[in-house]
């Protein structure tokens, strides 16, 4: 098996006085989809600000194609080839769609067949390329902040939670689009509540309890075992099915 | 005038839907001024003195709201860099006094233009260190950050105190731009407030320029609205911030020198006398905010102006007054800045 | 019963008791200690700012709250009893106005600042007492009918507490006890009370929730305490103190104006006074007062020595000379805030913590060392 692109080993990461992460271990293999489950407050989210430096991993490493990002900046490991989408979205609502897109693009200009692929995507994002991303409904935000990943390609992209709170229809759209990045091969590492879209999506599982991860394997097989769905995941499943 | 300036507001909110109301304050306040002065020659003296003042606070606060919104550092040492500026006009006037008496108006212009460059470079200079040893320890921590700028604040003043001597100086400006100029019938306006009105509009159209149409800009509005995400795309937000502090610095320099020809005097004090009415000027506007920060100095001269004219003793506490109007209207200021 | 005075509060470091001790002595006796106008007025002026001093870091040390508008309230109380003395006469009942009125007047602005900005964040308070503080020096210098304006106001004292007053046919240890030793008695007294007040309202439930509220405000807000009108309330009682602190130098001066009582440059000595002693310790207060009023009257008489040594050195010697002890003083403010955040209080009582553990430890080892 080649060398995965992300490997996590033991990471601990305290906020404050609280200890969130409490000794993470999961690899993201090149190419793939992996998923990111668990409750809320489980530290999904933290576990995806610690990778990208956000907050400091307090123990254990972080491994990213080969180099090791544990205490990088936040800056060098997004120039190392990692994208962040976070789960507010953070698009600059005072800036343009298209000078969101513009920042994005680190060259400081925009790769026109780029632009044609993410305007395929979202077609929205072509009808306000030049509005201010703050009049944008939160859907086509979510369209931006994934636009804004796209825009260059990256090795990585880390995804917390796009269908939060979004209409059925713009998550179905939004699965569509994320099929579609799938296919283009990139690697995905995406956090998620909503299992319905995460199987839809995902090759590879990780379920995460108490800053730990409680199960790892293919998500084919998680899809497939309901009994283990029901005693990684809750009831809150059903919900969602 | 008024009218344009508010076209000039209107390349400065760009895209983002504008909220006019802010914007016509000024405008209101200076229409609702001129029946109760009565002449329309004394308002347009009164208008085009604020308009000066104004622009020059504008400029001289400009860079203490974006070091604010950029790394939410607060620099209550930014008036210190008002004294250095305006004292190191003297570093051109003393030797160029020939220039500065000079009938011709070339050199008259090379000697201001100089002054600007040195107040400039030497104050921008000034923030470099400052950032690095005052506030780059301090980050995050506003106590301390408020505790040590004003530490630095003490210390730099003394050091002028050293190099200038405590007594007030008086300084000329240049030959021809001393004196009124008759832009009408009964309408005289001193030469140098139409020289501070231009300048002050050109820094704001360069302001505009640089952060609406270039990419430092462009990362400098982002990284006020959200530094965090600048780096995750990243941009180390540190250097543009260091960046930032060097050129609102140096703003800062500029505006002592404007300030120093407007008052004729220099005084160490001169700088932490302006640092309130910036402190006023930055609150009404809104922390962070450049369009609010131009309407908020705008708005402080001419209340400032036609209350001193109308009823002195009122123009002592009318930007106290005005900050709290601004302020139970709306508590963040007149452009909240939206921050995540 | 020492304990029950200083509420539980103790020093908790010998350097910093027996420092403590010298300054209540030598305060307490200073009119039969030294002779001269001099050393008296510089111990009626450490009274007076350990009151102030200490009334501030209420405000800063125990609730994390960066006021500039501090001298103000001590102006308050200054002209407070400045006006009603020069309005009414020389008697106790214009005094006793002229501090009620003060007090209250103080205690009121507070509120109202209190409730308009202390809800938002510590630098909008700052900034806004800053400006306010502003406003106030230049009503005060500008309003000259009533305030005496720049020249400020020159005022007689009730009889006792003139000079000219005996209070004892005999001196007392060779000092004739006259007015202005029954003055410097009631400044001392009256600092002394305030401060003792202020270690109790620290030491009080009170003083724990605004220091919660200072580590952690949500977490406070979450407990249930209301933020805001706690911290109003420490504004209030500290904003009286300083009142209470400026009715004292009045008294003692025997003049108020702008200079002694609203300048910025007072607000910056408070401010030093407090880091330096050490922010939440009110015997910092102390210590930061004491070291910083002797300082500012001898330190420039042995700069100035120092300069005129240095004066063949053209630059060196204005670095060095009286007027820049100011300079040096900036320079050990900001060392002492990265540093020192504690002050010298702070560090003695490490220190004196360190000592102790370690000597702890030494005991252990041996008897473990022995066992070997």
């Amino acid at each position: 098996m080649p060398d995965p692109l992300l490997t996590l080993e033991g990471v601990h990461t305290h906020i404050g006085r609280y200890h969130i992460l409490q000794g993470v271990d999961f690899e993201v293999p090149r190419g793939s989809f992996t998923v990111l489950l668990g409750r809320n407050g489980a530290g999904k989210t933290t576990t995806l600000r610690t990778i990208m430096g956000l907050w400091k991993a307090s123990q254990g490493n972080i491994r990213f194609a080969g180099q090791d990002m544990t205490a990088r900046p936040t800056p060098e490991i997004a120039a190392a080839g990692i994208a962040y989408i976070p789960e507010n979205m953070s698009v600059f609502s005072g800036l343009t769609v298209r000078e969101n897109l513009l920042l994005a693009a680190r060259a400081g200009k925009i790769d026109a067949t780029r632009l044609e692929w993410i305007f395929s995507l979202f077609p929205a994002m072509q009808r306000f390329f030049g509005s201010a991303a703050g009049t944008l409904s939160g859907g086509q935000k979510q369209m931006l902040a994934i636009a804004r990943a796209l825009i260059e390609p990256r090795d990585l992209i880390l995804v917390d939670e796009p269908t939060k709170g979004l209409a059925p229809a713009i998550v179905a759209n939004m699965i569509k689009a994320f099929r579609e990045v799938k296919n283009a091969g990139a690697t995905v590492l995406l956090v998620e509540q909503n299992f319905m879209a995460a199987k839809m999506l995902g090759d590879a599982v990780a379920v995460m309890d108490d800053g730990r991860i409680v199960h790892r394997g293919a998500m084919a097989e998680l899809a497939a075992d309901h009994a283990l769905q029901h005693r990684l995941l809750g009831l809150h499943m059903d919900a969602h099915q | 005038m008024t009218d344009r300036t508010a076209e000039r507001e209107e390349t400065a909110l760009a895209s983002p839907p504008i909220d006019w109301i802010p914007i016509l304050i000024p405008v209101a306040v200076a229409l609702i001024a001129l029946p109760l002065i009565g002449s329309f020659s004394t308002w347009v003296t009164l208008t085009v003195a604020a308009l000066a003042m104004g622009m020059i606070i504008f400029i001289m606060a400009s860079g203490l709201t974006l070091v604010f919104g950029l790394m939410d550092v607060i620099n209550f040492g930014h008036g210190v860099f008002i004294s250095v500026g305006a004292y190191m006009s003297l570093l051109v006037l003393r030797p160029l006094t020939g220039w500065v008496e000079s009938p011709s108006l070339a050199l008259n212009i090379g000697v201001l233009v100089l002054c600007i460059l040195v107040a400039m470079a030497v104050s921008g200079m000034f923030g470099l260190v400052f950032e690095r040893l005052i506030i780059r320890p301090v980050y995050r921590q506003h106590l301390k950050q408020i505790l040590v700028t004003m530490g630095g604040l003490i210390i730099i003043e003394q050091l002028l105190h050293v190099f200038f001597g405590g007594s007030p100086i008086t300084i000329a400006l240049p030959q021809n731009f001393r004196g009124g100029l008759a832009i009408g019938p009964d309408m005289i306006v001193e030469r140098y407030r139409l020289i501070a009105v231009v300048i002050g509009v050109a820094v704001f159209l360069a302001m505009m320029l640089v952060l609406n149409r270039t990419r430092i800009g462009l990362l400098v509005r982002a990284g006020v609205e959200n530094p965090e995400m600048v780096e995750a795309l990243g941009y180390r937000i540190r250097r543009l911030f260091v960046g930032v502090f060097a050129a609102g610095s140096a703003l800062a320099g500029l505006g002592g020198v404007m300030w120093g020809f407007y008052q004729q005097t220099l005084t160490i004090g001169m700088g932490l006398q302006v640092l309130v009415l910036i402190f006023i000027v930055v609150i009404i506007g809104g922390l962070g905010s450049i369009g609010g920060c131009l309407i908020g100095s705008l708005l402080v001269a001419l209340v400032a102006n036609y209350t001193a004219f109308l009823e002195p003793k009122i123009a002592l506490i009318s930007n106290i007054a005005l900050m709290l109007v601004v302020l139970m209207w709306r508590p963040q200021g007149l452009y909240p800045v939206v921050k995540v | 019963m020492l304990a029950r005075i200083l509420s539980g509060d103790t020093p908790r470091s010998p350097i910093l008791t027996v420092a403590l001790l010298v300054i209540l002595f030598v305060l307490t006796l200073a009119p039969f200690l030294f002779s001269g106008a001099q050393p008296l007025n510089v111990a009626a002026k450490i009274c007076v700012f350990i009151l102030l001093v200490a009334s501030y870091d209420l405000l800063l040390g125990y609730t994390g709250i960066v006021s500039f508008a501090h001298t103000m309230f001590f102006g308050i109380g200054g002209y407070g009893a400045a006006i009603a003395l020069s309005r009414l006469g020389p008697s106790w009942s214009a005094l006793a106005l002229g501090i009620f009125i003060a007090i209250a007047v103080a205690g009121m602005v507070a509120l109202v600042i209190g409730l308009f900005s202390l809800r938002v964040r510590a630098i909008f308070f700052a900034m806004i007492t800053l400006a306010v503080a502003t406003a106030f020096l230049v009503l005060a210098s500008q309003l000259s009918g009533f305030t005496g304006g720049e020249d400020g106001l020159n005022y007689s004292v009730p009889e006792i507490l003139r000079p000219s007053f005996r209070l004892f046919e005999q001196p007392i240890f060779g000092t004739a006890v006259n007015g202005r030793i029954v003055t410097y008695y009631i400044v001392f007294f009256a600092a002394l009370f305030g401060f003792l007040l202020l270690l109790r309202v620290v030491n009080s439930p009170f003083g724990s929730v605004l220091q919660a509220i200072r580590e952690n405000e949500f977490r406070a807000e979450a407990l249930g305490y209301p933020v805001v009108v706690y911290r109003s309330i420490a504004s209030v009682v500290s904003t009286m103190m300083a009142a209470l602190a400026g009715v004292l130098l009045a008294l003692w001066l025997r003049y108020t104006g702008p200079d002694t009582t609203l300048s910025f440059s007072i607000m910056i000595d408070v401010l030093l006074m407090v880091v330096i002693g050490g922010m939440g310790t009110l015997y910092g207060a102390a210590i930061g007062a004491t070291l910083m009023i002797i300082a500012e009257n001898y330190l420039p008489a042995l700069m100035g020595k120092l300069g005129e040594a240095a004066a063949g050195i053209p630059l060196v010697s204005s670095f060095l000379s009286a007027d820049r002890w100011l300079l040096w003083l900036g320079i050990l403010f900001i060392l002492s805030v990265y540093f020192f955040p504690t002050g010298i209080v702070g560090k003695l009582r490490t220190l004196w913590q360190d000592r102790k553990s370690k000597a702890t430890q030494k005991r252990d080892g041996g008897t473990t060392g022995e066992a070997i």
